[in-house]
């Protein structure tokens, strides 16, 4: 349909002024940002061109920073996944408590994560917290959960999981709901009759797709992780827990180092589009089967 | 279905129950420690209920020490002024896109697909600079400008407009309707359950979101409840769990409660972040 070239123009120029505006330019100015040794506040910049980049891949607390977001992101990707997928077929089993079930195991993904992190501050306080108190119950001693190097990342992680199996979750059950009942009584008339072989020969071949659109929506929040790390850990105890925005946000925003934020800006960048293209080649794979 | 054993039917729902104590312990665990008094949180025993009821006390605190239902009031100023401007700015453009021919369409297309990977921390610093030198930080403003407009917004009510029947426009048009009023008065009607989708990621995406506030607000009475969540954890310097457990109640609630009443809805709009990433 056409409409008149100047109402055409009128509907696209408040999206198309403001997206310029605070979307392209300061991806842009990021890009050329990370070529500069541009500090906040400082009136002179020179351009470094790759300098930035060069002193990245010799920063250790930048490379500390990346492996933790991988093993954060492995993790959590990993054991949502596991365990959303888990409770999605056990849920499907049956009718009863459908509803109440999806509701408990959602409701961590549906409240304010800060608030939720204060409350787990708490839970894993080493002396007055619930968990150490639980763990002595059954004679394990109790941890300095979230201040000692060897296991903040993967406290953090756990409370990664519990706010993330909830979306995964409902994903899985979409998808389950999306399998035709005929495909599985088709299986059963094949003589595939146990839960188990039913599974793996009908279910997870056909969830495949799913599966692979899961994976890359739980590692982009995965790789987005901040909050609990500001709110918790603040990256230590030793750095043990820095990860790619908090490293992002100290450097540019405690240490002003904007030219240098910039350049671990376009690292992290780079890291969501490559996880996106996954996601659409999944997402395309995947109406195929709906 | 029908050859499920009983022992199965009971093992599954012993198997549920058991994780769903997990993942509500938090919830359940600050529900209770906001009734109880200081002296039976730091007890050597733990009771899962308080003895003495310290509710009063608590929430008293919570409310008198940081002003947190100020907090919660900025919260919905900010998020409906997001919305607000989110659906001004993108549903005339999503219905250009989705009905009207224009000269570069294509190419325009691919710029909404290209902002919607752009991961919005991407932007913080070139914004921070921006709100900065326009005189804007620590201002209601810096909250809410930066994401008036959303790629996202555009690209699922075009998703939706397509559906709607070209005839529809037509006789609008034929009644003399201009494009705008085509916009609010036809599409927007038809596209109730997707722009309440939408509504729902917005405000709890924006609601919740805590690295923006934290790097643009600085005065405490600008704070969304995220950030006043913080503000008051460092005034009790982690220690009143009391009170700071009666402040998370009052902070999660608004949030719980419209997922518990919009169930649906709410599992809608939050699952669209799958699609937006």
């Amino acid at each position: 349909m056409r409409a008149h070239p100047l109402s055409t123009v009128s509907l696209l120029a408040p999206a198309g002024l403001l997206a310029t505006l605070l979307l392209f330019i300061p991806v842009l100015a990021v890009f050329l940002m990370s070529l500069t040794d541009w500090q906040f506040g400082a009136t002179t910049l020179n351009w470094v061109g790759l300098q930035n980049y060069a002193e990245l891949w010799s920063d250790a607390v930048f490379r500390k920073s990346v492996a933790n977001t991988l093993v954060y992101l492995v993790l959590v990707t990993g054991g949502s996944i596991t365990l959303g997928l888990s409770l999605a077929l056990l849920i499907e089993s049956d009718r009863s408590g459908r509803g109440f079930y999806r509701t408990a195991f959602f409701m961590p993904a549906a409240s304010t994560l800060i608030a939720m992190a204060v409350v787990w501050e708490f839970l894993l306080h080493p002396s007055a917290g619930l968990v150490n108190h639980l763990l002595q119950q059954v004679g394990v001693a109790p941890q300095n959960w979230l201040n000692d190097r060897h296991l903040a990342l993967y406290s953090l992680a756990a409370i990664g999981i519990w706010q993330m199996s909830g979306l995964a979750l409902v994903f899985f059950l979409a998808g389950l709901q999306g399998i035709p009942r005929d495909v599985r009584d088709a299986a059963e008339l094949d003589g595939i009759e146990r839960p188990f072989d039913r599974f793996r020969f009908v279910t997870w071949p056909l969830l495949g797709p799913t599966t692979l659109f899961v994976i890359t929506v739980c590692a982009i929040r995965a790789l987005q992780v901040f909050d609990t790390v500001h709110v918790l850990t603040k990256g230590g105890p030793n750095k043990a827990t820095e990860v790619l925005l908090h490293t992002i946000y100290v450097e540019g925003f405690s240490f002003f180092r904007m030219g240098y934020a910039s350049a671990m800006t376009v690292v992290f960048i780079a890291g969501i589009f490559l996880l996106t293209q996954i996601q659409h080649a999944a997402l395309e794979r995947r109406t195929h089967y709906a | 279905m029908k050859r499920l054993s009983p022992s199965f039917r009971i093992l599954r729902h012993v198997v549920l129950m058991a994780v769903a104590l997990v993942f509500l312990m938090p919830f359940i665990w600050m529900v209770l420690t906001s009734l109880k008094p200081a002296d039976e949180i730091f007890g050597s025993e733990i009771h899962l209920f308080p003895t003495r009821f310290a509710a009063v006390e608590n929430y008293t605190l919570a409310l008198t020490k940081v002003p947190l239902l100020r907090y919660l009031w900025n919260g919905v100023l900010v998020c409906a002024g997001i919305l607000v401007l989110q659906i001004l700015v993108a549903l005339p453009a999503a219905y250009a896109f989705a009905k009207l021919s224009f000269r570069g369409k294509p190419w325009a297309w691919r710029l909404v697909m290209l902002a919607l990977m752009v991961p919005y921390q991407a932007t913080a610093i070139p914004l921070y600079v921006m709100l900065y030198h326009a005189g804007l930080l620590d201002s209601m403003a810096a909250l809410i400008l930066p994401f008036s407009v959303s790629a996202f917004g555009i690209f699922l009510m075009r998703q939706f407009f397509r559906t709607v029947p070209d005839d529809l426009i037509h006789a609008a048009r034929l009644d003399g309707m201009g494009e705008l009023e085509i916009v609010w008065r036809v599409m927007l009607p038809t596209a109730m359950p997707a722009l309440l989708a939408f509504s729902i990621f917005s405000v709890v995406w924006h609601w919740n979101d805590y690295f923006w506030p934290l790097l643009v607000i600085n005065s405490p009475h600008l704070a969304t409840p995220p950030l006043g969540t913080m503000f008051f954890r460092n005034e009790e310097a982690g220690s009143a769990f009391g009170p700071l457990m009666a402040g998370t109640v009052l902070i999660t609630a608004p949030l719980v409660l419209l997922f518990v009443v919009a169930q649906k809805r709410f599992i809608e709009g939050v699952t669209l972040t799958g699609v937006k990433g």
